[in-house]
């Protein structure tokens, strides 16, 4: 095909036309492209919008492949929401993230001095530089962890800014992100997607790869480990977090364990894991939540995903947490009104990066500022700790408020702050460049030689076309931010440069709550899959023989009431039931799965819940139900076929069995029986997928005993009760603890019991009975498992 | 004053309980120039898997347990002596009202027992527009701080009915207020949302109460469990002063001091989650006896 390449020179978007009163990312104020962007530009403009479409959507395919969302609460409702991708990067000079970066590592610097000072000497209260009541009064400032000195000897790790760039050019920081900075693995995930619409060219962009700063902070926080034996984890809220696809993300992407507060216990100061092999020491804690909800016992008493005696460990030494609990104090947003004072005082040298003016509205002359003005000051509370103009505590211009209002809001409670204008960024709209607004997250990480700057972040673009700040809060896009070299840069991985021989790690340990959700995922999508199948020859023969088949399909009756199924619907509410509890599960171990099969189960729950509302019982439901089938065991597949054996896929992979030898052993109990009505044996046969097996095995007609000895006994066939604890036996024979000091563990001597009394009976020996109480053995299986690995 | 204290805080559990993790605040404060410690143990029974013991922020003793899990009763004895001296700060050296804002302002400090912790709400004493317009009512005429905490002190304890059945351990203090009845813990933090709606600083503070008066005085309301109380910043000068709005007395020999805190939440006598599920029933019983009588006010 023929590209045509214009002269980078005379490039000019067409129709592009940026704001008299804002600074634009891609021209200059004489509506000349930057350089930074004429080779960039020069490829886009290139391209035929049709191929462009092409491009932008092999980037959105990989955030769909990937299962990219956030969770956006709205009206009472918290639903996922893809990730809004802006096709187009902010391109910004080497040389000016130079600049930025000693800024923003300035900023960081303070930022440590500042909490060390709240959390310590209060010099900064004392000799009069901050009002006292913003820390005495500020939730964000915890009194248990007053006095308390961080392992480590800093208090901050990680760190982000959200910053702008204001009217003369010059870039500002409108909010300090240091309670739990989130952010990190939304960069990378857009890197990812942007790299994959710009493929042809990346390469060629001298862009700084982000890896080697990942690589960096994974290996900073490895080093504030206390010893060898203990680990990093990351301490996320839990699935109903905004960002929780972010903390599985970069969970496994870096290789740290995921926990939530309940996997922890201390015990004499010092936090362990509670995993399948039993307490493992942790020491290092990168922590997802607020402060506040760490620790019931010392801070917000009502928090339930905490960990009682957190405070305590910390208090001992025996954890660094990344960032010190009582970090969220220093986004409070009137601290911005003092921090450019505080600068010269702790760090001895004035800000190097100026943040949004802000005027505390407790002082005399700062009221005076705000009523000179109003038509440029934005009032909020002092003590809010959201981002600038967003949310809740998003402000009201002053100029908006009524004389009364404004007055009630003059006082120490409220700041107020310049209505800042951003420089806008070109986003594709309909297919067209066009400016609008942006910020820019930028991510710090603390390293044994200092902080390092993320090489990138990511870009909010505004919605709405003018230039102001406010106009974010009206949502918008996510931008990938290249940072460009004029010359080749270093291609960083996240594998170390190898140093000596290989050795191979020891895998990471398994929290004993993942162990009982994928426990669970593998019951859940097991019943789901024999829920399918009953359903599916019950709607087989409704169709085949309407009335006629009645006193055959009561046969089904009991079997549907275990499942709490009601087989009068096509697609009943107690299979749609089940399967929302395996993708409960699978959303609570999401960082143990492949982003294929969390799609393909998601997948699957959106084609049932479509169908659900039109199927109709008979032939068009056992159509639906064999679409279902197929897409069921896609995931299994997926599962199966791709994890590593290890814990993880055992607990797994017993509670698929278990669910099996269960499903199994009452289906042979109901449809064997010697009392059940003709045809039960070969609805047995085709509920346990055997049709084709039974037919090859046994040329003579279909017996009791035939399809006693092919669905229990055989131990070939992977339907049968047998193949499922052949397996089981297998597997918890492998778990931590099933021998200890050459004696049996209950689970173990149990399972040995079940199985070989399986294995030696013949079909005539397994009657209704045995049955029945085969399936009360292996239900006691799950209550030992439960009782050894998951308290 | 010396006193001998015994206080006994039995759990008894439905169920077996989690492993769990307490905090206590049940000894009696070390205060160098109002409270001497002569002689204290406090007991667990069963034993703990952990103990230690840490100064909080506002400087009170905390004993920090772990239990092993699976108790069906769980006992916290105190037993102590304590000397209990005079106050001999009696005369009124609080500013006028107007003034004490600039007081306020001029303690450039975050430490313990600086102003500024009582100045605001606190998670269990939110600021209430209802408890703040009754205070105003109540101190209209009180020249200085102090007359203004005693005035609405008194009228707390005039329009206030001791009942215990009235509230719950977590009833927020508006709901208190609006039912005009509840138990020391109520009516101390009814009193310190309404001093902070006046804008005077205020805590809350926990203790002991002596269980039989001194000979010819009245038994004191809520001498038969740990008792409540509230503390005002009365100005730069008098600092701070205690009131027990429950018996509308300035606190005296009577009372002997645990905790200090913004209110019930920083100082709970027993903190932390023991229970897994099914009921639990506790008892408290206190035991105050004045030892030598010959010092009573």
């Amino acid at each position: 095909m023929l590209k045509v390449t214009p002269d980078p020179a005379t490039l000019r978007p067409e129709g592009y036309q940026p704001f008299p009163s804002a600074p634009d990312e891609l021209l200059d104020a004489e509506g000349q492209v930057r350089p930074v962007w004429r080779r960039f530009l020069a490829h886009f403009l290139g391209l035929p919008p049709d191929e462009m479409a092409r491009h932008c959507a092999r980037g959105d395919q990989y955030l769909l492949d990937s299962g990219v969302f956030y969770r956006q609460y709205s009206a009472g409702q918290s639903v996922e929401r893809p990730w809004p991708l802006s096709h187009i990067p902010v391109l910004i000079e080497e040389a000016e993230w130079q600049t930025i970066g000693e800024g923003l590592i300035q900023r960081a610097n303070l930022l440590e001095a500042v909490m060390a000072d709240l959390y310590g000497e209060n010099r900064l209260v004392s000799e009069g530089h901050l009002p006292p009541e913003l820390v005495a009064g500020n939730p964000e400032w915890l009194r248990p962890l007053v006095g308390v000195r961080p392992r480590s000897g800093h208090f901050l790790h990680l760190l982000a800014f959200e910053i702008g760039r204001g009217p003369d050019g010059d870039w500002w920081i409108l909010a300090d992100r240091a309670q739990a900075p989130s952010g990190v693995g939304f960069a990378l995930e857009n890197r990812v997607a942007t790299t994959r619409v710009y493929s042809d060219i990346f390469a060629g962009q001298h862009v700084h790869r982000l890896a080697g700063f990942f690589r960096t902070f994974r290996d900073a926080l490895q080093n504030l480990r206390h010893d060898g034996e203990s680990r990093v984890a990351i301490l996320t809220p839990g699935p109903l977090n905004e960002t929780y696809y972010e903390h599985a993300y970069i969970a496994s992407y870096l290789g740290f364990t995921l926990i939530q507060g309940e996997d922890l216990i201390v015990v004499d100061g010092e936090p362990m894991v509670r995993t399948v092999s039993g307490l493992r020491p942790l020491s290092v804690l990168w922590r997802r939540l607020d402060s506040a909800y760490a620790d019931p016992l010392e801070l917000n008493p009502d928090t339930r995903i905490g960990t009682p005696g957190l405070v305590s460990a910390l208090r001992l030494g025996g954890l660094t947490m990344v960032n010190a609990l009582g970090s969220g104090v220093l986004e409070t947003r009137a601290l911005m009104a003092f921090l450019p004072k505080i600068a010269p005082v702790l760090l001895g040298e004035k800000l190097k990066m100026p943040n949004i003016a802000t005027w505390w509205c407790g002082g005399e002359a700062e009221r005076d500022d705000v009523l000179d003005a109003p038509e440029r000051m934005i009032i909020s509370p002092a003590l809010a700790t959201g981002l600038p103009f967003e949310g809740a505590e998003g402000g009201e211009l002053a100029s908006n408020l009524s004389p009364e209002q404004l007055a009630e809001r003059l006082n120490a409670a409220w700041v107020a702050q310049e209505a800042v204008t951003l420089s806008t960024t070109p986003v594709l709209v309909n297919g067209k460049l066009t400016p609008r607004p942006m910020t820019l997250r930028a991510f710090l990480a603390r390293t044994p030689d200092g902080w390092q700057v993320m090489p990138g972040g990511f870009a909010r673009v505004g919605a709405a076309p003018e230039p102001s700040a406010v106009a974010m809060q009206r949502g918008g896009s996510a931008a990938d931010v290249w940072i460009v070299s004029d010359r080749e840069v270093e291609a960083v991985t996240m594998v170390p440069p190898t140093t000596g021989p290989y050795r191979r790690v020891t895998p990471a340990v398994l929290p004993s709550r993942a162990a009982d959700n994928l426990f669970w995922l593998g019951r859940y999508v097991e019943r789901t899959e024999g829920i399918v199948r009953l359903l599916r020859a019950h709607n087989v023969r409704l169709a085949e023989s309407g009335a006629a088949a009645a006193p055959l399909l009561e046969a089904l009756d009991p079997l549907f009431e275990t499942f709490d199924i009601d087989p009068s619907v096509g697609l009943p509410q107690g299979f749609l039931s089940t399967l929302t509890s395996a993708i409960g599960c699978a959303g609570q171990v999401r960082d143990r799965l492949s982003p294929d099969a969390w799609s393909a189960l998601i997948d699957l729950d959106k084609t049932a819940r479509r169908m659900a509302s039109r199927v109709t019982v008979g032939d068009d439901a056992a159509r639906a139900l064999s679409a279902l089938l197929r897409k069921l065991t896609g995931f299994s597949g997926l599962v199966h076929e791709n994890m590593y054996r290890f814990n993880a896929w055992r607990f797994l992979e017993i509670g698929r069995r278990h669910e099996r030898a269960m499903g199994m052993t009452a289906i042979l109990a109901t449809l064997a029986d010697p009392e059940a009505p003709a045809g039960s044996l070969d609805l047995a046969v085709e509920a346990g997928d055997s049709v084709l097996s039974h037919r090859r095995r046994f040329t003579f007609s279909t017996t009791r005993d035939t399809v006693i000895d092919l669905l229990g006994l055989d131990q070939m066939n992977p339907r049968s009760i047998r193949y499922q604890l052949d397996g089981m036996s297998e597997q918890i024979a492998r778990l931590p603890g099933a021998i200890a000091n050459g004696e049996l563990s209950d689970l173990s001597r149990a399972m040995l019991r079940c199985h070989t009394d399986l294995a030696t009976r013949r079909p005539e020996d397994l009657d209704t009975k045995a049955l029945w109480a085969l399936r009360g053995d292996i239900a006691g299986l799950s209550s030992l498992l439960t009782e050894a690995y998951m308290r | 004053m010396l006193y001998d204290i015994r206080l006994v805080i039995r759990y008894t559990f439905g169920q077996p309980t989690g492993a769990g993790r307490q905090h206590l605040r049940l000894l009696p404060a070390w205060l160098p120039t109002q409270q001497h410690i002569v002689e204290e143990t406090l007991g667990v029974t069963p034993a703990p898997s952990e103990r230690r013991e840490f100064l909080d922020f506002f400087g009170n003793r905390v004993i920090e347990i772990a239990l092993a899990p699976g108790q069906k009763e769980v006992k916290f004895e105190v037993k102590a002596k304590v000397h209990r001296l005079v106050r001999t700060d009696w005369f009124d050296l609080s500013p006028p009202l107007v003034r004490l804002p600039a007081e306020i302002e001029s303690q450039k400090s975050l430490g313990p027992h600086a102003p500024h912790h009582g100045r605001t709400a606190s998670p269990r004493v939110p600021m209430s527009d209802a408890i703040t317009a009754y205070a105003r009512t109540a101190i209209a005429g009180a020249e200085t701080v102090r007359q203004a905490v005693e005035a609405l002190g008194l009228a707390l304890h005039a329009d206030m009915t001791f009942d215990s059945e009235a509230t719950e351990v977590d009833t927020p203090p508006e709901q208190a207020f609006a039912g005009r009845g509840g138990v020391c813990q109520d009516f101390a933090q009814i009193m310190i949302a309404g001093l902070r709606g006046v804008g005077i600083p205020a805590g809350y503070v926990s203790g002991f109460l002596r269980t039989i008066p001194p000979p010819g005085k009245p038994r004191l309301e809520g001498a038969d469990a740990m008792h409540a109380w509230v503390r005002a910043w009365c100005g730069a000068e008098a600092g701070w002063m205690e009131y027990d709005p429950t018996n509308a007395c300035l606190v005296g020999l009577d009372h002997i001091v645990v905790a200090y805190g913004r209110d019930y939440g920083d100082i709970a006598p027993v903190a932390g989650v023991l229970r897994l599920g099914g009921s639990q029933t506790s008892k408290q019983a206190v035991d105050i006896t004045a030892l030598d009588d010959d010092t009573a006010d």
